[in-house]
């Protein structure tokens, strides 16, 4: 455990990612194989379920401090994270030096267990290994046992680490993290199985990148020599048909696959050796559902009916790299769209979509049906050259992504309140309202946009200015403005102003504006213009 | 038990002691004011006359202007206002840092100020008063706050700083520029190589010398100090310097802030930093409760901080505290 919990908090101090891939590294190379895959399944996001409720954890915690509750609950206020609360607050630690136990003792003798067990049994077993660990350790034992265990690295620095210590390819240390698997010794040595034959049909393709476009498209040359078609805002992924099999990864290299377990099936209908680049979209009469819809999926450990209803989920292919086992990138674009589009007519479904090519005869048509992109739920338009090859990364000139400017007024702050966990100290989560008449009302919270220094700036601000406290919230004197950018704006009875928009974020501080010059709620109302997204499934 | 007399009362313009004709730390000016150690938030200026330790006389100084009229006062010496006995005692928050202590017709109260009960080779240690009232800080009155030994946190300064020294990087940490970086250098392993320090600190490291508190040797840092001098070395600045001309040549620099702030990883981490030391020249939640306990104060008035949550525990231990509307105070500036 002492071992796991030095490499948590390796993780946890440092921001470089080359220190963590050393941290990761040292932890591998010294690690026993039992451990190292428990370590691994955590790392990687396989968190055991919370095996004890948190209100027993915070009484636990409240009664081994010898504080009243209300007091731990303030305590939680300021450090905005459950596991570092209770670790700060237990007793000091005892020096005695037990035997070491090792990771996996914990995990499959005592946290495990924990679930079943009847309350005061529960107690007990937290109880006493709070009292075996040391304050390194009660971290990131916490960490596991509220459910809370979250580093900073990705799958992929992960599976480097590993692959650089098992002395084995990534790609197959990742088709190998696939599926279900118990941590333990077995599992370890598989992962490190020297023979990848496993792991090679599983093979995506660099990501072909694009670049926004800046100015208008008429540098590009004829619009003639240009495919156009929507900007899916989802996530960018590879579906790989090989072998029999089905592969789906995203473009951070993550294999999906499980994630989308109905495009995995429609999939299983194309024919064996295909590689199709689209976009995985949640998706529901004939349009896309709100990106956040599909970010809320992902974040879901049990995809049960009721999720892949709310969120049923397509692949909108645009690409096709292989076909018939051959590889295609070298061809042009035209006739790897022609290949896809006869793919699809045969295999495709409601589930594999083709991405429609948008036929415009110049740019200011393009122009005027890239208007429509907010109303269709898409982020504007991407051109690519006709005649261009598949490219690796972002080579500049052949894919340029044409968005919509974002959608902004400018507003005045009017509550603060402290950051969670990040930062529980500073005034850094903020409300912003439109004027309407001599009122103000509320439309937007907004956390992130501002720098360090400014974020310091407005907390000084909301200390010398607070008018009113509800609890952690600051109503502040109406006076700073600033310009709030975000990507839609809906209808929306619940809130007071009357609409609820999207991704609201802190574009800038507009010291030039004093807040008689902010935007009113008429105006706010005037982008209402797109037509609303459909309703949610209930 | 008899009834106390209030020998503080909270006004518009801070804590008065009527009887005495003057304020402590007084927050708009005032005719008197009595001042318990020269950080900014407890130093009004434009009062009539000011009384404080020598050593805190010596920083105002410095800090405000060499013609500001102190009157200064020994640790321990008593002197009376309008039949107010009035003497200051050691607070170990910073160098010339005081308690107040008052006393009228065999009634005592004693104004903390802000204090630290942990060793500090730069300032007298804390000295525990008796009283009947007793004003106390909470800057850090939650008992998530409990700090490591000052012994084993400069180590770990020291450490990180010949780490980053072995691999030729400067250090660059962040620390209050009067009290928290004086003690850092007092602490720290000078062996290992060149300190600099930011123009808002130097002064104030002169003080504390004049003084007789020995530090190591320091240089001024200036946006004119180059790469080559400051690799490897410590440098000491205020946080609010941070981003400002000079710190470019610190652009690879290992960047670390010394505060009990620290105690709290998302404080750490929105700053960025690559290190954080828990380093408080305040009290923690222990320190906290020994200082009430041993006080036997029948009420406690709380300033700073978290004020409502101390007050609240001591009341239900029945103790009579309260907190001072903090809507009204400074916030603390030196945590
Ligand atoms: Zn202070
Ligand atoms: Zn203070």
């Amino acid at each position: 455990m002492k071992r796991f919990a030095a490499l948590y908090a390796a993780l946890d101090r440092t921001t470089g990612t080359a220190e963590k891939v050393r941290a990761l590294a040292d932890y591998f190379a010294a690690a026993p194989a039992a451990d190292a895959a428990w370590a691994l399944s955590f790392l990687i996001g396989r968190r055991p379920r919370r095996p004890v409720p948190t209100a027993r954890l915070k009484r636990w915690a409240a009664e081994a401090a010898g504080i009243p509750e209300w007091l731990f609950a303030a305590c939680y206020e300021t450090v905005g994270d459950l596991a570092e609360t209770i670790t700060h607050l237990l007793p000091p630690e005892r020096v005695e030096a037990g035997p070491l136990r090792p990771l996996s003792a914990w995990i499959e003798e005592t946290l495990l267990p924990l679930r079943g067990l009847p309350e005061e049994r529960q107690r007990e077993a937290v109880l006493a290994a709070w009292r075996a660990m040391d304050s390194a350790e009660r971290l990131a034992w916490n960490k596991l046992i509220t459910g809370g265990f979250r580093v900073g690295v990705s799958q992929r620095l992960v599976v480097r680490a590993l692959a650089a210590r098992l002395g084995v390819e990534a790609a197959a240390v990742a088709q190998r993290l696939m599926g279900a698997w118990t941590p333990g010794e077995a599992f370890w040595e598989r992962l490190g199985a020297a023979c990848t034959d496993d792991a090679d049909a599983s093979r995506p393709y660099p990501f072909c990148l694009a670049h926004p476009l800046e100015e208008g498209p008429e540098a590009l040359g004829p619009a003639a020599e240009w495919l156009a078609e929507w900007k899916w805002d989802g996530i960018r992924a590879q579906l790989v048909r090989r072998g029999g099999r089905v592969f789906v990864w995203s473009r951070g290299e993550e294999l999906v696959t499980e994630k989308f377990p109905e495009i995995a099936a429609a999939a299983a209908g194309l024919p064996d050796g295909c590689v199709l680049d689209g976009e995985i979209l949640a998706w529901r009469e004939g349009r896309p559902l709100d990106f956040a819809r599909l970010q809320q999926r992902i974040g879901r450990k049990d995809l049960t009916a009721k999720v892949l209803a709310e969120a049923p989920a397509v692949f909108m292919a645009y690409d096709l790299l292989e076909s018939d086992g051959r590889e295609l990138r070298a061809q042009a674009l035209s006739e790897r769209r022609a290949a896809l589009a006869a793919l699809l007519s045969a295999a495709g479904g409601p589930v594999l979509l083709l991405s429609p090519q948008l036929s415009a005869p110049d740019w200011p048509a393009l122009a005027a049906l890239r208007e429509q992109a907010r109303g269709r739920g898409v982020e504007g338009l991407m051109v690519k050259r006709l005649f261009s090859a598949y490219g690796v990364g972002r080579r500049r000139g052949d894919w340029w992504k044409w968005k919509l400017a974002p959608l902004a007024v400018d507003a005045v702050l009017v509550y603060a309140q402290p950051g969670r966990g990040r930062r529980a100290t500073l005034y850094t989560d903020y409300t912003f309202a439109v004027r309407d008449g001599e009122a103000l009302v509320p439309f937007a919270k907004a956390y992130s946009g501002l720098t360090d220094a400014e974020i310091r700036d407005v907390d000084r601000f909301v200390r010398a200015n607070t008018t009113e406290r509800f609890g952690p919230v600051r109503a502040v004197k109406p006076e700073l403005v600033f310009e709030i950018a975000f990507e839609a704006i809906r209808p929306s009875p619940r809130h007071k102003s009357g609409v609820a928009v999207r991704f609201p974020r802190i574009a800038r501080r507009r010291p030039d504006k004093r807040p008689a010059e902010a935007d009113t709620l008429a105006t706010l109302k005037s982008l209402l213009h797109a037509p609303a997204p459909p309703p949610a499934a209930s | 038990m008899k009834p106390i007399a209030h020998l503080i009362e909270l006004t518009e313009s801070g804590m008065h002691c009527r009887e005495g004709g003057f304020f402590v730390d007084p927050w708009r000016p005032v005719e008197r004011a009595v001042v318990t150690h020269a950080h900014f938030d407890h130093t009004r200026l434009g009062c009539g006359s000011y009384l404080a330790t020598p050593e805190t006389a010596l920083l105002m100084k410095a800090r405000l202007g060499p013609d500001l009229h102190v009157r200064t006062l020994r640790y321990g010496e008593e002197i009376d206002a309008n039949g107010v006995r009035l003497s200051l005692h050691p607070a170990g928050h910073i160098l010339g840092s005081a308690q107040v202590r008052l006393e009228r017709n065999g009634e005592v109260w004693v104004v903390t100020g802000d204090f630290k009960r942990a060793a500090d080779p730069t300032c007298a240690h804390f000295a525990p008063l008796r009283c009947h009232g007793l004003v106390t800080e909470s800057t850090f009155g939650l008992p998530v706050f409990r700090w490591p030994t000052a012994d084993a946190v400069t180590t770990e300064i020291s450490d990180w700083w010949r780490r980053n020294a072995a691999e030729g990087r400067p250090s660059l940490l962040l620390a209050y520029s009067l009290g928290k970086a004086q003690r850092i250098l007092a602490g720290v392993d000078a062996s290992i190589g060149p300190i600099f320090t930011h123009g808002a600190i130097e002064p104030m490291t002169r003080v504390y010398r004049e003084a007789g508190i020995s530090l190591p040797p320091t240089r001024a840092v200036a946006a004119a100090t180059g790469r080559r001098e400051l690799a490897g070395a410590l440098v000491l600045a205020p946080p609010a310097a941070e981003g400002s001309a000079w710190t470019g040549s610190l652009a690879k620099a290992s960047r670390a802030f010394a505060s009990g702030w620290m105690q709290i990883r998302g404080n750490r981490r929105r700053r960025a930093l690559d290190r954080g030391f828990v380093l408080s020249d305040h009290a923690d939640w222990s320190a906290l409760l020994q200082t009430v306990a041993e006080s036997r104060a029948e009420r406690v008035w709380i300033t700073h901080g978290y004020a409502e949550e101390l007050a609240r525990f001591f009341k239900e231990k029945g103790l009579a505290a309260e907190a001072l509307r903090a809507g009204q105070m400074a916030e603390e500036a030196d945590a």
